[in-house]
């Protein structure tokens, strides 16, 4: 009785799945930025298992650049989220509409 | 036979004047663009930029034709390339000057009178509040004349062609803020274009025929050409010709054109510009030897435009509109040299009349000058005592354009005279040139009679002029041009071995006898007296004033008068129906044409409004959007690989 | 790594249980992060979704990435975050309520047929008997689905860290590199955007129909229909494009 490498992928899926209806439903821009990370988990995870299938650490060193990658886009994200909030008082991404038609 | 045979033209040695040639039409081009940009800062110094690089481009145009004279005559053809314009598959087309005695003789003259009238501006232009402009208009039409002298190739001679023609219209409007000189402006433009449609096709032609543009190239090649080919190219560029020379039945824009200041007039439309055309004729003459019948075409043309328009001028009262008819006239005379092949004569005549015509348009600045910028000659009268050297100035450009024995027009006219009567054909074309000889003699005499002689008309006038002498910036172009009126006919004494004829041999092709009409001394003895009685009858008749001769009485004076309604008969025929044409057109473009547009317009409109409803605004619904379409791509991919079913393509490429 | 968690990676009942447990803390914490309306809560579960992670890395033999994660992640990111929510004041509940008609509704069923699709796409071959990593199955190629082939080997012989540390500087020190300079970037466009502006206008180009909400103006006034050109409204009475900032809320700015 033991868990073959496929559980792993199937709860990275559901992670990422569920980052990603994080971002469509949460309406606060710092929640949607969460929800991103969360998603970027997820493939971290997939690359670590499919390191583990190939045995090689390749997998694991692109994880790490993902991590740093990461790191460096919440700084400036969060700095955005910090001039929006200035400007417009509020973090709801709905309020944001320069996009509308 | 000879004018540019294969492999005559030989390249510029280096250092050479006719490696600088091309500054020759730089120079000025630069200098109107300088006096364009900066021409209101210099001020009081701005003629004398113009006038400046003027000097340089004859001193250039001097030094290249004494550099050439001093060659061998087999090898005064110089070609030098500056560079590359047009490199497209065959047709390649250089910023090249052609540097050879007919090129040379042409810009001597363009320079010599154009740095005569640029002197001559600063006197006429000095109260102008535009003279930047008018010297930048001068000196680029310079250049632009000195591209179409020069230009190696069809192509840059046409650049040069278009660009003259452009200058002509600024300077013809350069007063644009009255509604008349601006139409004037329009129609040399426009009548102009007419004439270049025909100078086009004629390059497409030659084009498709030779493969090149090159006249090194075209004129050598020109006699294995095929008859009906010559006859188009030879027809079609004498279109292009009777457009920029004011022949029939293009000519209607030039007295127009007389809307211009006056050292316009003399520069462009009398001297040089309108000689285009017979320029063009006599460069092709390799082209227009092989089709004679052309050729008498193009003298027939000239014959008729030349007697309508001296008929014309006989009854104009305007000072400079009897000298613009007289440069049809005339200009219809060179049309019959080079028409019936006797090219330097044309450009002998050409060369002589740019003298005197010029120096008569000046002349004519300078009473208009004196009398307060009237035009009516038949107010005027007596003037020769305040004037006296406009007055004995233009006594000698009167007696030159009438043919007086020992003047310059004396001898390019008889030379005229003396080809036709030597070509088989001709008798009409001789009669119609005797006949406006004569005409000439006696309109010039009526208008220097009306202007100078008899009684001061104009102090019974309300506020009348003062005259008074030009200065002398004005005077100084009119004696050097009166002097070369008197003495151009030693350019070419005789019509086989003079000075001219011998320069211009290696050029354009020899005149060749090919009939006897009538001994070439009777000849001349007739073409005398018709002058001397044209200027007898012109002086006595007009010495009184105009009402000599009761004008206006009869219809065919008043006819003459309106220049034979020829406007109108252009408005009836062409441009009446070309308006009704054109506004059924108009409405066909705004019904159908735009209504298809408009439609395919609308249509897009009406299709983006209701695509736009997708645009939410919502940041969020974009990324459900793209979440979809990233499902679906997924599935798509799975559905692919479930498709190739045992062996996974993906897990394959790993192992 | 400890000798308990090294014990506990390779194969076994261990890693079954010890997967059951944290993957169901990974997913209950991801959906508490997407469903608590409370921000601070929601970043509460980040963590706690984090650390589940970390150990699943232990588990599958990355243990270098466990620590990174708990430091990087866990430590620091999340720090951030709710270092920002708590700048911001943004404490009040977070309505879950979207604008458009709809949208949660499609997202979750887009959610779900992510979810299939992705699992079809990466797990479908790896439920075998030979997709148990380290196996005998695995090693000597027998039993169904494909083979995990493990990292106990690799790991062995010179450890984790030095394995993923000589990568890092060998095969991928140029991207490495280049990751530095990212990082150098991200750290000046954050002081960039953090710098504090006299009129927060100035952030928005001018003539911009974006244009700054004023404080205390209910989001929800700027309903979809009207809401650019509300926006335009005030601009046009200004030639240099600012908004009518009230000296009130500029002062405000000021003391924040």
């Amino acid at each position: 009785m033991s868990v073959p490498a496929g559980y792993y992928l199937i709860l990275a899926a559901a992670l990422f799945s569920i980052g990603a209806v994080g971002v469509l439903i949460r309406r606060s821009v710092i929640v949607m930025f969460m929800c991103v990370e969360l998603m970027l988990n997820s493939v971290n995870l997939t690359l670590v298992t499919f390191a583990r299938i190939q045995a090689n650490l390749d997998g694991q060193v692109l994880a790490f650049f993902v991590i740093v990658v990461a790191a460096a886009e919440v700084v400036v994200g969060l700095a955005l989220v910090v001039n929006l909030f200035r400007l417009r008082a509020s973090t709801d991404a709905d309020g944001v509409g320069a996009l509308r038609a | 036979m000879t004018g540019l045979a294969e492999g005559a033209a030989v390249a510029a040695p280096a250092g050479s004047p006719a490696a600088w040639a091309w500054l020759m039409a730089v120079v000025p081009l630069a200098s109107a663009a300088v006096l364009l940009l900066v021409g209101r800062r210099l001020g009081r110094a701005a003629p004398w930029v113009a006038i400046l690089s003027a000097g340089f481009s004859l001193t250039l145009a001097v030094w290249t034709a004494v550099w050439l004279g001093a060659r061998e005559a087999g090898e005064r053809t110089v070609v030098h390339t500056v560079a590359t314009w047009l490199p497209a598959g065959d047709l390649e087309v250089d910023w090249a000057v052609l540097v050879d005695p007919l090129a040379v003789a042409m810009s001597l003259l363009v320079t010599g009178v154009g740095l005569l009238i640029h002197v001559y501006s600063l006197g006429y232009m000095e109260h102008d509040r535009d003279i930047p402009r008018f010297f930048a208009y001068l000196n680029l039409f310079l250049g632009s004349m000195l591209v179409l002298v020069l230009g190696e190739s069809l192509l840059t001679l046409f650049v040069g062609w278009e660009l003259v023609g452009l200058c002509s219209y600024l300077l013809i409007g350069f007063w644009f803020d009255s509604r008349a000189n601006a139409s004037a402006a329009k129609k040399a433009f426009v009548i102009n274009r007419v004439g270049d449609v025909g100078f086009m096709i004629a390059m497409f032609v030659l084009f498709g025929a030779i493969g090149s543009l090159s006249l090194t190239e075209v004129l050598p090649a020109a006699e294995g050409l095929a008859g009906g080919t010559l006859i188009a190219v030879g027809l079609l560029l004498f279109l292009g010709a009777t457009g920029k020379s004011a022949q029939i039945p293009l000519y209607i824009w030039l007295p127009d054109a007389m809307a211009g200041p006056t050292p316009v007039s003399a520069l462009i439309h009398a001297a040089t510009m309108v000689t285009a055309g017979v320029y063009l004729v006599a460069r092709m003459s390799p082209l227009y030897v092989q089709i004679p019948e052309i050729g008498l075409v193009v003298a027939a043309v000239g014959a008729a435009t030349a007697l309508v328009a001296a008929l014309i001028a006989v009854a104009q009262s305007d000072i400079k509109r009897v000298l613009a008819y007289s440069t049809v006239s005339q200009l219809g005379y060179m049309f019959m040299a080079v028409g019936v092949g006797a090219y330097s004569a044309g450009i002998f005549h050409l060369l002589t009349h740019g003298f005197f015509k010029a120096l008569l348009f000046l002349a004519a600045g300078s009473v208009m000058h004196a009398m307060a910028d009237r035009g009516d000659i038949r107010e005027m009268g007596g003037l020769l005592r305040d004037l006296p050297i406009t007055g004995g100035t233009a006594a000698v450009g009167t007696l030159a354009i009438a043919g007086f024995p020992l003047t310059a027009g004396f001898y390019s006219k008889e030379e005229i005279l003396a080809a036709v009567a030597d070509t088989a054909g001709g008798e009409v074309i001789l009669a119609i040139g005797l006949a406006v000889a004569l005409l000439t003699a006696f309109y010039m005499a009526r208008w220097f009679a009306l202007v100078f002689l008899g009684p001061r008309r104009f102090e019974e006038l309300e506020d009348p002029p003062h005259p008074h002498e030009s200065p002398l910036s004005m005077t100084l172009p009119l004696v050097l041009l009166a002097v070369a009126s008197l003495g151009g006919g030693l350019l070419n004494l005789d019509p086989e071995t003079g000075l001219l004829a011998g320069w211009l041999a290696p050029s354009v092709v020899a005149f060749e006898q090919t009939a006897a009409i009538i001994g070439h001394g009777l000849l001349e003895a007739i073409a005398i007296a018709l002058a001397l009685v044209g200027l007898a009858a012109g002086v006595l008749l007009y010495r009184g004033g105009p009402r000599v001769v009761s004008e206006a009485s009869t219809p065919v004076v008043r006819f003459a008068q309106d220049a034979f309604r020829v406007d109108e008969l252009y408005r009836a025929a062409i441009v009446t129906p070309g308006h009704w044409l054109a506004v059924g057109l108009a409405w066909f473009d705004a019904r159908g044409i735009d209504g298809l547009v408009n439609g395919a317009g609308r249509g897009t409109a009406a299709l983006a409004t209701a695509g736009a409803r997708v645009q939410t605004g919502f940041v969020r619904s974009y990324a459900l959007a793209v979440l979809i379409g990233t499902v679906l791509l997924i599935a798509a991919l799975v559905g692919v690989w479930m498709a190739a079913a045992d062996d996974l393509m993906l897990l394959g490429g790993w192992r | 790594m400890t000798p308990v968690l090294a014990q506990a990676t390779e194969g076994g009942a261990a890693e079954l249980w010890t997967f059951i447990i944290v993957g169901a803390v990974a997913l209950g914490s991801a959906l508490g992060l997407i469903l608590m309306r409370n921000a601070v809560h929601a970043a509460l579960m980040l963590v706690l979704n984090f650390l589940a992670i970390a150990v699943l890395y232990a588990v599958l033999q990355a243990q270098f990435l466990a620590v990174i994660q708990v430091i990087v992640y866990a430590g620091a990111i999340v720090v951030l975050f709710l270092f920002v929510l708590m700048l911001l004041g943004v404490s009040r509940e977070d309505s879950l309520t979207a604008r458009v008609p709809g949208q949660k509704t499609m997202a979750s069923i887009v959610g779900v047929l992510l979810f299939v699709s992705l699992a079809a796409a990466t797990a479908g071959p790896f439920l075998g008997d030979a997709s148990v990593c380290g196996s005998e199955a695995a090693l000597e190629g027998t039993g169904d689905g494909e083979p995990c082939l493990g990292l106990a080997a690799v790991n062995a012989a010179e450890g984790n860290l030095r394995g993923v540390g000589f990568l890092l500087f060998t095969d991928y020190v140029w991207a490495f590199e280049v990751t530095s300079v990212l990082l150098v970037i991200a750290a000046i466009g954050a002081i960039v955007l953090g710098r504090r502006r006299e009129d927060p206008a100035e952030l928005v180009e001018p003539g911009s129909t974006v244009l700054p909400a004023r404080p205390g103006e209910d989001d929800a006034a700027a309903a979809p229909g009207d809401g650019a050109p509300d926006a335009g409204a005030p601009d046009a009475g200004r030639p240099d494009g600012r908004p009518d900032a009230e000296p009130s809320r500029a002062e405000g700015e000021e003391r924040t």
